[in-house]
This record gives structure tokens, C-alpha cells and sequence, in this order.
């Protein structure tokens, strides 16, 4: 008797140690220094799983690890950029946000969004803007222009900082000349190229920036992201953010649950959370950017609640767009105009 | 007699045979772990590229290796040279030139002073030349950007002594990435410059002085011929890392012009397009390489001369 119960006792615990793992783990994917350790804990706490989170930097990188395979990542957070080809290569699963329970919170502008109609895979992480960081006491004129990158000012000439983002800034170039996101038409390529070559000699570099950088004087404007911008104007009022009437990018980083997830439960128990206005505003509270869940507003701090950088004016709402991945054969001409551009 | 030779022909066989078995778990390694990964970059090189990053397994293509060197024109489709790459190759291969070159002008001496101390005073010297490698590459990449920016280290010290009244522009240009590279690979400079150095006999100078030959003349005829090794090895040491340095560059560079690492991150990542990657992967080792047989070449003439 007393050996059958040890018998059955120990089948017990070994049956009970397999699920109570799986069930207790939660393995996300994002991008580095992104993700507010006080919702993990909360998250954690809620529903007594453990979870973890590895680091990636670009889209590119994330989407070839994840193909390679043999990692257990649950959840990932791609860039609406390219969501359509995590999308096309059938590397997420369809957990149907949409009729979730905390959906009823999410703002109907980020809804029927191009990369995930109706919001069937994904939830908005954060999302936010490329523009135009200005130091004000050295250009006073208008921040609200991609002018200060391509034709800039005498005073701003090699104190400038471009991100190197090549979609963002041929974007932005395009869009400079009056053209469509993803153009293949030859003779607006030529003058974005002819532009961007010319107009490098008076960039001071380009590279992936610092607070310090600015508060420091080694840039006076850059081509930076809005949550970019806000930490830096925080720290050092003199800089201005400016959203380029020409035409700039919109981007929103979103978190989808991969086909192969291991805890896929619990993936869609974070994505359900995260849509909950309070969780939603402590993501904000890290990175600064805006999260696209109505009500989160309430629970933010003072200085981002009406930020300029997070609330788009009213003027440029419809100068922004969501860009898009373009197709391969328009990749190849942006890179070769990028590898002109950098040679 | 025959049966002794039997027994030594038989030995001869085993010493072979167990040759081959001590040595095989380091040929494993260094199929496995140096030409097997060598040869996967290859094979990624001649495949067609994937859509959005890596490749199509098994649809063979030469258009990576293409690309390395030529371009279709993105206007009238004309074939040429590609401009762009051959730039950034020589960009590259300038900046490692001159690296090495500075290296060696501020590494010689440093050898040759650490060389002439007193035994047990070397000690301490080349221990202090390895210092700077305790910290990690990335920090000490950060710490130069902090002397070299406008109102940096030494621009602030320039303009308080009066010897500039703005500051230069030092950050994000190609001298910082020369003076970033000088800093980071000197000691790999005078380490091997000082093996040689402390072989050599200082009496031979000392002869040399006695028939008049002056320091330039000591210098160029009898110093430099014998520790040619040591200039050739620090040089090689110096020229290699310099050539595929990618932090460096990146970090004080400002990312406005592109060193061949550079490139080949573009490529993986944002340009999406792998087998030429791969290709310019494989033609920076193929650099390398040359590089090397131009060494062993000039090493061994040097042995032969003074063997």
C-alpha cells in the first residue's frame, strides 16, 4: 500500500512538473531597453507565470532568428513596417485580439490598421513618429520641415544627425519631392538620390543617438523619433520636436504570438493585458512613447499627457502615414541609392 | 636484420598511426569549427537571394559574387564597375594602411625604449602596455568619444591654452576613426615589435657607432634589417583587425561613410540581401589572406637571408 502511494506520488509530481512549467513561462521577444520591468512583475504576479525577455535591434535581425528556429519565443514585437512579412511567411498566429475581452479598449484609429486589418494577430505595443529634433536657440525658424535634413539652414550646416534607418530616411526623401512611400519612379529616385548625396556633406554623422549627445552640443537637429525627442527635451528644454509637412512615417511596434509559441496561453493572456489602460500607460511610462489604448491618458504622468512629441497637432495629423515594407525589387534600389549615399 | 627492420618499419607505421589519432581531435576542430562555418558562408554567396533576408535554399545564382564588383546602373541599366564598393574597399584598406603605419611610428620607439630598460624593469612596462586591454572595446570606444567631442577633453584644453579659439571638429570624422583605431591596436603593435627588439644584441650598434655610422644609418642598415620579423608580424597583427573593424568605425566614424564591415552588416541586415553578404564576407578573408602570404613570403626571405 504505502509503496503504491509513493509510486502514485512520484507519477504525481513528475506529471505535475511538466505542465505546471509550461504553463507557469512566458517568453517574450523585443526590442532592447523597450520593455517596463514593473509591468512584467505585474503581469507575473496577475497570473503566477514567470516570464522572460530577450533583446533584439532591428527588425531584420528578429525576423531571422525566429525563422532559423530552435528558440521558444512566445511572443514577438514587430514593426508595422514589417508585420506583413511575418505575416506572409506565416510565422504568426491568428489569436484574434479582437474578441478579446480588453479590446473595447483599444483606440478605433489603430483598428483597421494596413499591416493587420481588424486586428487579428496583433495588439499595439508603442508607436510613435520619425521627425525633426531642433535646438531652438540655434535655428529659430520652423521645426516643421524635412527641409532641415535635405536643404538645411546655414546655421544648422554640420551639426546635424540623421538616423540610419534606410526606409525612414528615403522615405522622408521621397516624400520631400512630392513622391509615394515604396516609388519606382526612376526620375523622382534619381533627384531623392542626387539630393541625399548632396546634401550628406553637411550632416556631422549618422548614427543612433544619445541624450547626451544633445545636451552635450555635439548635434543641434537630428532626424529622430518622437519618444527620442521627449526624453531629450526633458532633459534639456532647448530642443523642440517638429513633424515634417512634406510628409513623415508613422511606425507602431505590436505584439504578436508566433505560430511556434510554446506558452501560447499565456501569450494571449499578455496580449489581453496590455490592452488594459492602466498596463498600457506603465509601457508608455518607460519608453515614452504612446500606446494606442483609450483611458491609458489617466494614468500618465503630467509630462506626457499633452506632450507635443505623443499628441500629434492637429495641422500634421494627416501628413503622417503608416510605411510599409517595400516590395524586394524596390528594396534593391533603396539600398543602392543607401550604399551611394554612405560610399 | 630483416626482422629488425620489420620491427622499425612497424614502429614507423604505429609513430604515424598515432601521429594521426593525437592530432585528429585538433583537425576536427578546425574543420568543424573553421572551414565547415567557411564553407556555409560560400554556399550562402552562390544562392539566389530570399525576398526578405536569407536565401533560396538550393536555386544557385552568381549575382552576389556579381554585385561585389559590378552594378547595373539603377538608370539606364548599364553595367559598370560598381563605384560604390570598390570606394568603400579602398576607404577600407587606406584606413588600415595608415593605422598600421601610425602604429608602427609610435609602437617602434615605445619597443625599443621598454627593450633597453633593465631586466627586471620590462616587466613592469609591458604589463602597463596591456592594460588597456581589462576593458572591454565598446567602453573604451566611449571614453574617446569623450576627449575627441567639440567641447570634449581636448578641445576644452586646446582652447584654454589658447592654442584654438573654436573647437575642431574631431568626432565623426576619419581622423577619429584613425585615432580610434591607432589607440585600440598600438599594443598589438609593440608586443611582437618588443619580442624582436629584446633578441637583439645592442653591442652591433655599438659597432656600428664605432665606424661612424650615424643614428638615422644604425637605425635603417642594422636595427631595422634584424627585427624585420617583429615589424612584419606587429604589422600583419595591426593590418588584419583594422581592415574588418566594425566599432570603431561605427562609434567615432559617425556612420557616414561605410568601412567594408560596415557594408556587409548592411547587406544582412537592412539591404536584405545575403549572398552578397556572403560574397563580401568571403573576398574581406580572401584580402586577409593575400595579406598573409605577402607576410610568410617576406619573413621567410628575411630567414634566408640571415640564416
Amino acid at each position: 500500500m504505502r509503496t503504491h502511494l509513493t509510486a502514485a506520488s512520484g507519477l504525481a509530481l513528475i506529471a505535475s512538473l511538466g505542465p505546471a512549467q509550461a504553463e507557469g513561462v512566458l517568453n517574450i521577444f523585443n526590442w532592447g531597453d523597450y520593455t517596463n520591468p514593473e509591468l512584467i512583475t505585474k503581469f507575473e504576479e496577475t497570473y503566477d507565470v514567470k516570464v522572460t525577455i530577450t533583446d533584439f535591434d532591428s527588425n531584420d535581425t528578429a525576423l531571422a532568428k525566429v525563422r532559423q528556429g530552435g528558440n521558444d519565443f512566445d511572443i514577438v514585437v514587430p514593426t508595422s513596417s514589417s508585420m506583413p512579412i511575418w505575416i506572409e511567411e506565416g510565422l504568426l498566429q491568428e489569436t484574434r485580439p479582437d474578441q478579446m475581452e480588453n479590446f473595447k479598449n483599444m483606440d478605433p484609429r489603430w483598428v483597421d490598421v494596413p499591416f493587420d486589418p481588424g486586428r487579428h494577430y496583433s495588439v499595439p505595443w508603442q508607436w510613435g513618429t520619425t521627425g525633426v529634433t531642433v535646438n531652438k536657440d540655434v535655428y529659430a525658424g520652423d521645426p516643421n520641415t524635412s527641409a532641415i535634413f535635405f536643404d538645411p539652414p546655414e546655421e544648422l550646416v554640420g551639426k546635424i544627425n540623421i538616423v540610419p534607418e534606410m526606409n525612414d530616411v528615403v522615405y522622408l526623401a521621397v516624400k520631400y519631392f512630392g513622391g509615394e512611400n515604396c516609388t519606382s519612379d526612376m526620375d523622382l529616385l534619381r533627384k531623392v538620390r542626387d539630393k541625399l548625396v548632396e546634401a550628406r556633406p553637411k550632416w556631422v554623422s549618422m548614427d543612433y543617438t544619445n541624450i547626451d549627445r544633445f545636451t552635450a552640443n555635439d548635434y543641434a537637429a537630428a532626424m529622430n523619433w518622437s519618444g527620442g525627442s521627449l526624453r531629450i527635451r526633458l532633459a534639456d528644454p532647448r530642443f523642440v520636436y517638429g513633424y515634417p509637412k512634406e510628409g513623415y512615417p508613422i511606425w507602431m511596434d505590436n505584439v504578436a504570438v508566433l505560430k511556434s509559441a510554446p506558452n501560447a496561453e499565456n501569450a494571449k493572456l499578455f496580449q489581453n493585458f496590455i490592452m488594459d489602460p492602466e498596463n498600457a500607460a506603465l509601457i508608455s511610462a518607460y519608453a515614452r512613447y504612446a500606446n494606442g489604448i483609450v483611458g491609458s491618458e489617466a494614468f500618465m504622468s503630467e509630462d506626457m499627457r499633452d506632450a507635443p512629441e505623443i499628441v500629434i497637432p492637429a495641422e500634421f495629423v494627416d501628413k503622417g502615414e503608416f510605411t510599409q515594407a517595400c516590395s524586394p525589387e524596390v528594396n534593391e534600389l533603396y539600398t543602392k541609392i543607401w550604399t551611394d549615399l554612405l560610399k | 636484420m630483416a626482422q629488425a627492420q620489420d620491427i622499425i618499419r612497424a614502429a614507423a607505421r604505429r609513430d604515424i598511426r598515432n601521429r594521426w589519432w593525437l592530432s585528429s581531435p585538433a583537425l576536427a576542430i578546425i574543420f568543424l569549427a573553421a572551414i565547415g562555418p567557411l564553407f556555409v558562408v560560400v554556399l550562402y554567396s552562390v544562392m539566389e537571394k530570399g525576398s526578405y533576408g536569407d536565401v533560396k535554399y538550393w536555386q544557385f545564382s552568381g549575382q552576389g559574387w556579381f554585385e561585389v564588383l559590378f552594378e547595373r546602373d539603377m538608370f539606364d541599366n548599364t553595367v559598370s564597375l560598381a563605384d560604390a564598393h570598390l570606394s568603400i574597399l579602398w576607404r577600407s584598406v587606406k584606413l588600415a594602411a595608415i593605422t598600421t603605419v601610425v602604429t608602427l611610428i609610435l609602437g617602434f620607439p615605445t619597443a625599443y625604449f621598454i627593450a633597453t630598460r633593465p631586466r627586471h624593469r620590462r616587466d613592469l612596462w609591458l604589463f602597463l602596455i596591456t592594460i588597456p586591454f581589462w576593458t572591454n572595446l565598446l567602453i573604451r570606444t566611449f571614453a574617446i568619444q569623450e576627449v575627441f567631442r567639440n567641447e570634449g577633453l581636448l578641445n576644452v584644453v586646446l582652447m584654454k591654452v589658447g592654442l584654438i579659439d573654436k573647437p575642431i571638429q574631431i568626432m565623426f570624422t576619419d581622423a577619429a576613426i584613425l585615432l580610434g583605431m591607432g589607440y585600440v591596436y598600438l599594443p598589438l603593435m609593440v608586443l611582437p615589435l618588443y619580442a624582436s627588439l629584446e633578441k637583439f644584441d645592442f653591442r652591433l650598434a655599438e659597432a656600428a657607432a664605432d665606424l661612424y655610422a650615424g643614428g638615422f644609418r644604425i637605425l635603417s642598415r642594422v636595427i631595422v634589417p634584424i627585427v624585420r620579423p617583429g615589424i612584419i608580424a606587429g604589422s600583419i597583427l595591426v593590418f588584419i583587425p583594422s581592415l574588418g573593424s566594425y566599432v570603431t568605425p561605427r562609434l567615432l566614424g559617425g556612420g557616414k561613410s561605410l568601412m567594408l564591415g560596415n557594408l556587409i552588416e548592411l547587406q544582412f541586415g537592412q539591404g536584405r540581401n545575403w549572398p552578397l553578404g556572403a560574397a563580401l564576407s568571403i573576398s574581406l578573408t580572401a584580402i586577409v589572406m593575400l595579406s598573409l602570404l605577402v607576410y610568410v613570403r617576406a619573413s621567410s626571405k628575411t630567414e634566408v637571408r640571415h640564416g
